[in-house]
């Protein structure tokens, strides 16, 4: 029997960087606010704590603040013919877990899209023509534009106080930055972080061929700084455990470090840990939704939260499978191409290669997870799609982020890979290499989608999300592309050995090695209701008091990593909801 | 002989006598300091900023407790007293006190049923409250506050310090003449001057934790007037710092640092510790913006050497020259740690692999986040109980709205043998500009053993 709690007028799923960011926004507005977090209570000390979170084996193999498989995870395939199987065994991509979300082991790097990104359908079709398009390809525009977001990238770069030297100030390009950027308004609130060796020596082995360095941007603060919160970030100290860890120094940013104690500090906030929400409740017209079930662990029983607004800031993945489980938005099919929920989803497109140097020791550990120097000269926006024959880009760079002694042990392509041997290659070449990758976008297909698993369910008896992806002939030209770009580089900085790792030509999705977090779409955001989920203000188009924040809303993935275009988003949305919706709840396009 | 017998036995029923009356006869208490019409009323809020001013909160609210419902253990040197509930329930606060009894507490540490309150109740300073401020306080707590039905533990304390008609003669000995005047027109020919003494004398009760006791436990001055009064005590195993001498904060920081770490707990030198973290939350933080300007200056005015230098105007304001990660002081100390040799002195070696990360090789810390150990008065205090404290069990921050951030130390303890605590701590002691002595494995020993007792008690 299914107990019922008394209303709220928010209630927000999911606490990590959008639902903190909501909580705040939404609390200064007067209104309460309730968030459920399926995982447990985290906070900086003791879950951070030195030194007992600078524990690779727990954190970076086990991966202690993820979500556990048994408890949450989907299936994945390569196409709409396989059978999908459930992950059993995170690989290529980590879920984060409890209180703070991803936003507590992401390394920091910070990015906002280009201008030509947000409009990359019109860019494409004004500069080369839509029949550069591949017929599978679903490229769309965003719904808003770089103009538009500009204020909302900056306060998220306050709110999470990055690193970085702008490029590009109202137009005015800027020595040291990335002359690719789109225009900002301010500088960054904090400098950039210092560099490393194998950041300057990648810098001038870029720079001696005409390309732009700069520093990247990061979440790792360079100085001790107060955010417009009151919140805190010390100096980073470059001990080389971000990703995968929460910071033991108070410098990453994260909803820990950067939100959650001043929203505790809001009477009108309050938040329960260990409540999963099982489903969004709709009215009977379907139009508004009446607020949230969610199973009380303690309890063992089924809560319905009622609320007037209902924010999904759970991960992408898992606000795609609730908007899926609770009927929000018309399931995609791929054999129609209609439907929007579950639409374009997408992924990212790396690639690398690796040096040793036999004389030049790195110092690997002095690492951060932001750490690095970049070049844009293959960005979206300066390539010519029609002649290079794909439609994407990537940013090119060298970062130092750990030294770790489990899983940064790299070894000249064929050293041993045991026993006395190994160890011996080890000693010899531990701290002598560095490597030098893209990160490229990666355009959404009619065949890349969610829906829910006809086979598999969770631990509450409901449909695993089901994922099907796979690489495409358009993003293995592009890194092949980036490959053609980087070698040369490596060539020109003289390393000992070298080895490249890009997808070649009849690559496969591989589920089961790293590549990147950077799970988009599904829930995409846009102008025309037929081709997304949510309109330009992450409102549902058919649930009008349900907005779905995160990276869902990429129609497709940009060049770069999500964080600083999801922090943008979510001020956006807050800000339509606090100036239009509460007054005039209903759609907002 | 017998005249002698008869003498001795006269003697002893007139101390007998004297006994009984001293135990038995209802203590006088405190006239009102002023008279107000019977009818006079408070603007409204200034009760509940009285409470602010006196920091009713934080030992009368029990963690996870009701805010004023009582049962906080107190550590004292003589066992563990609890708050007493001071919410207006009849039975188990004070919703059945008069207004004469109410002040009969804050004056002269008198219950309603005239018996004495232990000194961990300081109305040895409450005792200097205008009289508007008791109305106020006491229309607050009778009318504002949700009575609570909480009934508190009884202390536990071993004889004699259970008797609580022993603490009369303490009084004698302890309780200044209520009529000093405090701050009142006539100390200082400065408005500012004086609303600072009112608070740091009165309300404020500062002296409670930074004025040395003397052998009785009273405390050693109660005014400015005095030349002990904030030179600096010790609370529950924390150092509470000299507020007065050449190189108290005071007289060396800013005036605007200054009401940085009295109003969020945190500056670009320090930040609080121990019980001043919940001075700060429960009362600094609520100060008008006139309020703190007038704690200041009267802080800045006493010092033993005379008023602090006045700020220079010309030097931009210390929060806006934060500087960068790799902005580092040089000095001996942060030349030797950055060699990393593993040959250095243990107490080196400690503090690289367990301080260094956030108060840097060169002990500066970084502003607001990671306090000095450079300079620190915690560090190189004459007691290092607090610095023991600090590395065995870490602390806390307040949350105040202006730096709601709970910064936390982690504590080492568990982590450092005592031996090895003792070789950090005074390495810290003497590194940089630190010149304080050495700390034995036995104090930290000592330390360990009795907050594990503070521990077992509270629980």
């Amino acid at each position: 029997m299914a107990r019922t709690d008394p209303r709220k007028d928010v209630v927000i799923v999911g606490l990590g960087w959008t639902g903190s960011i909501m909580g705040m926004e939404l609390c200064e507005e007067g209104l309460e606010v309730l968030a459920l977090e399926r995982g447990p209570d985290r906070d900086t000390v003791p879950d951070f704590q030195y030194p007992q979170v600078a524990d690779e084996l727990r954190y970076g193999i086990r991966f202690e603040f993820m979500q556990r498989p048994r408890n949450t995870t989907l299936t994945v395939r390569h196409t709409t013919d396989d059978v999908a199987l459930p992950f059993r065994r995170w690989g290529s991509f980590l879920p984060g877990d409890g209180v703070g979300g991803a936003g507590i082991h992401w390394n920091g790097v910070h990015w906002r899209p280009l201008v030509e990104e947000l409009r990359l359908r019109s860019y494409v079709e004004e500069t080369f023509g839509a029949d550069i398009i591949p017929e599978d390809m679903q490229l769309q525009d965003w719904g808003v534009t770089y103009e538009e977001m500009e204020p909302y990238f900056e306060r998220f770069e306050q709110v999470a106080g990055i690193s970085g030297q702008a490029g590009n100030l109202n137009g005015e390009i800027q020595e040291g930055g990335n002359p690719f950027e789109g225009p900002r308004a301010n500088p960054f609130p904090l400098p950039p972080l210092p560099t490393t060796l194998s950041n300057e020596m990648f810098a001038d082995a870029a720079r001696s061929m005409g390309y732009h360095p700069f520093v990247r941007a990061g979440g790792n603060a360079s100085k001790a700084y107060t955010n417009p919160y009151g919140m805190q970030l010390g100096p980073c100290n470059f001990c080389g455990f971000c990703e995968r860890y929460g910071c033991l120094n108070y410098s990453k940013s994260s909803p820990q470090t950067c939100v959650l104690d001043a929203l505790k500090r809001r009477p009108n906030f309050q938040y329960r840990t260990n409540a999963e929400v099982m489903r969004v409740e709709l009215a009977e017209d379907g139009q508004t939704a009446t607020g949230v079930t969610w199973f009380d662990e303690e309890a063992q029983e089924e809560v319905f939260q009622p609320a007037d607004i209902v924010i999904l800031a759970a991960y992408q993945l898992h606000n795609v499978h609730l908007m899926l489980l609770s009927g929000i938005g018309q399931p995609y099919d791929p054999a129609t191409g209609e439907g929007v929920t579950g639409r374009n989803y997408s992924y990212q497109m790396m690639g690398g290669t690796s040096m040793h140097f036999e004389d030049i020791n790195f110092n690997p550990f002095v690492g951060a997870g932001a750490n690095g120097v970049a070049i844009d000269d293959f960005a979206i926006s300066q390539i010519d799609f029609a002649a290079e024959g794909f439609i994407g880009g990537s940013y090119i760079g060298n970062g130092q982020t750990n030294g770790q002694p489990i899983r940064s042990m790299s070894l000249p392509s064929g050293s041993a890979s045991w026993g006395a041997e190994w160890k011996r290659d080890i000693a010899r070449w531990y701290g002598h290499s560095m490597g030098v990758s893209s990160h490229g976008s990666n355009m959404s297909y009619r065949d890349t989608y969610l829906d829910l698993d006809p086979t598999y369910t969770d631990r509450h008896g409901r449909p695993l999300l089901r994922m099907t992806f796979d690489w495409k002939p358009n993003e293995i030209a592009m890194t092949q592309f980036m490959r053609r770009q980087i070698e040369p580089i490596v060539e020109a900085m003289n390393p000992t050995h070298w080895s490249s790792a890009y997808k070649e030509e009849g690559a496969r999705y591989d589920t089961t090695s790293y590549q990147t977090t950077h799970n988009v779409g599904g829930a995409v955001m846009g102008n025309d209701p037929a081709t997304s989920a949510v309109n330009r203000y992450l409102q549902s188009w058919d649930v009008h008091n349900v907005f779905v924040m995160g990276a869902g809303a990429f129609p497709q993935n940009l060049q770069y990593n999500p964080t600083g275009m999801v922090g943008g988003l979510t001020y956006w949305s807050a800000e339509a909801i606090r100036r239009d919706y509460l007054q005039n709840p209903g759609p907002l396009v | 002989m017998r005249t002698f017998l008869r003498v001795l036995l006269a003697l002893a029923i007139v101390a007998v006598i004297g006994l009984l009356l001293f135990i038995f006869i209802p203590p006088q208490t405190t006239e009102p300091h002023e008279d107000l019409a019977a009818g006079w009323q408070p603007e409204e809020g200034a009760g509940e900023y009285v409470m602010r001013l006196a920091d009713c909160a934080a030992c009368h609210t029990a963690e996870d407790g009701v805010q004023f419902a009582g049962g906080r253990p107190i550590n004292s040197p003589l066992g563990v007293i609890y708050s007493a509930n001071i919410t207006p329930d009849d039975e188990t606060g004070i919703g059945d006190y008069s207004l004469d009894e109410f002040r009969a507490a804050l004056y002269d540490g008198v219950r309603e049923d005239g018996a004495h309150l232990y000194p961990a109740m300081p109305y040895d300073n409450y005792r200097f409250l205008t009289e508007e401020d008791v109305r106020a306080l006491y229309l607050y707590f009778t009318t504002e506050v949700e009575p609570v039905s909480n009934p508190v533990p009884e202390p536990e304390l071993g004889f004699p310090f259970d008797q609580r008609w022993a603490l009369r003669a303490w009084k004698w000995v302890g309780l200044p003449e209520a009529e000093r005047d405090v701050g009142g027109p006539g100390r200082y020919d400065d408005e500012q001057l004086n609303r600072g003494a009112y608070i740091v004398e009165g309300p404020g009760h500062c002296s409670a934790c930074h004025s040395p006791r003397t052998q009785t436990f009273t405390q050693a001055g109660f005014t400015a007037e005095d030349p002990e009064f904030l030179t600096g005590g010790e609370i529950d195993g924390w150092t509470a710092p000299g507020l007065r001498g050449p190189d108290s904060p005071p007289q060396t920081w800013s005036g605007e640092e200054l009401a940085r770490v009295l109003g969020t707990g945190r500056n670009a030198h320090a930040s609080v510790v121990g019980e001043m973290a919940l001075v700060v939350e429960d009362s600094l933080q609520y100060l008008t913006a006139e309020d703190m300007q007038a704690v200041v200056a009267y802080l800045r005015h006493i010092g033993t050497d005379g008023p602090a230098p006045e700020d220079d105007a010309d030097v931009p304001d210390e929060a806006e020259q934060v500087r960068a990660v790799d902005e580092l002081v040089e000095n001996a100390t942060a030349a030797m740690l950055s060699t990393a040799d593993p040959d250095m002195p243990l107490g080196a070696r400690l503090y690289l692999d367990n301080c260094s990360a956030c108060h840097m090789v060169d002990g500066r810390g970084a502003d607001e986040v990671f306090p000095e150990l450079d300079g620190s008065f915690l560090v190189t205090a004459a007691e290092p109980t607090g610095l023991i404290h600090m590395i065995l069990e870490g602390d806390e921050l307040p949350s105040t709205e202006e730096r709601p951030m709970r910064l936390r130390m982690p504590g080492f303890g568990w982590r450092l043998s005592d031996a090895e605590v003792a070789e950090l701590a005074s390495f810290v002691r003497n590194a940089w500009s630190n010149d304080a002595g050495s700390v034995t494995a036995g104090m930290v020993a000592d330390l360990r053993e009795e907050h594990e007792g503070d521990q077992a008690a509270v629980e």
